[in-house]
């Protein structure tokens, strides 16, 4: 299975939908759409992450890149994810003190702290 | 010998491959089925560094993984031919190619609580052991 990329707004949120698996080979396309979106001016994102099968470290990597480039503007970058498989990668790296991560996608486009 | 040896050219798109033939093998060993999911990503993470080692090396030799299915338990061996400069206490580790290497074993560290890393002048090795249930007894009839 191959990533699949989808977005859409929602206020002034941007909501980048992912589906399948986010390794060393389809990292690079979601690296590719976040920097798109920090560059054309989205600054409030969240990830959707519910239609993930599978996340490695280069996945993560990609995901604090993103947040990277969205804080130069002061801006926010929200997970969705209610995968023990998919949370327990952000565990066991110490990303949950990183990103928000919300249980809906309503909650994420809500949250304002 | 192995079960299964599995080469791949370094490059990206065979790094899935590589996670599936193994956890493949790790169900067929008695691999609990609630491990699966930690095999796939360590062999993934391994595989991955493998990848990123031989490219930023420049070397076109494959990436070389030994599955073997031993009385009670799994192992998984990855191992790469890039060459390790022996990292003296105290110095400081390189660029950001070195932080992605840190994070792959840090996920792999984080998941696998057998595991042994291993590197010298001729290559690297990254051996990972799962413990397996045999299979019940076929009943009697």
């Amino acid at each position: 299975m191959d990533l699949s990329l989808s977005t859409r707004t929602v206020g002034d949120r941007t909501v980048v939908e992912v589906g399948g698996e986010i390794d060393v080979y389809t990292a690079p396309k979601l690296r590719e759409q976040l920097v798109e979106l920090v560059n054309d001016g989205n600054f409030h994102l969240v990830v959707d992450m519910e239609g993930v099968d599978f996340l490695d470290s280069t996945g993560l990597g990609v995901l604090v890149g993103g947040l990277k480039r969205v804080r130069a503007h002061e801006g926010s970058l929200r997970l969705v994810c209610n995968q023990e498989r998919i949370l327990k990668i952000f565990r066991i790296t110490g990303l949950t003190k990183v990103f928000p991560i919300h249980s809906t996608v309503d909650e994420a486009v809500a949250a304002t702290d | 010998m192995a079960t299964v040896e599995l080469r791949f050219s370094a490059l990206p798109e065979h790094v899935r491959t590589a996670r599936l033939v193994a956890a493949a093998v790790a169900r067929r060993a008695g691999v609990d089925e609630a491990v699966l999911d930690e095999v796939r990503l360590a062999v993934g993470e391994a595989c991955s560094r493998a990848v990123g080692l031989h490219r930023s090396s420049g070397i076109s030799a494959p990436v070389k993984v030994l599955l073997t299915e031993e009385e009670k338990q799994f192992s998984i061996e990855v191992g790469d031919e890039a060459r390790h400069a022996p990292r003296r206490p105290g110095e400081a580790p390189g660029a950001v190619d070195d932080a992605e290497d840190e994070m792959g074993l840090a996920v792999i560290s984080g998941l696998v609580d057998d595991v042994e890393v291993s590197a010298g002048e001729h290559g690297g090795l990254i051996k990972m052991t799962w413990p397996t249930t045999p299979p019940p007894a076929a009943p009697l009839s």
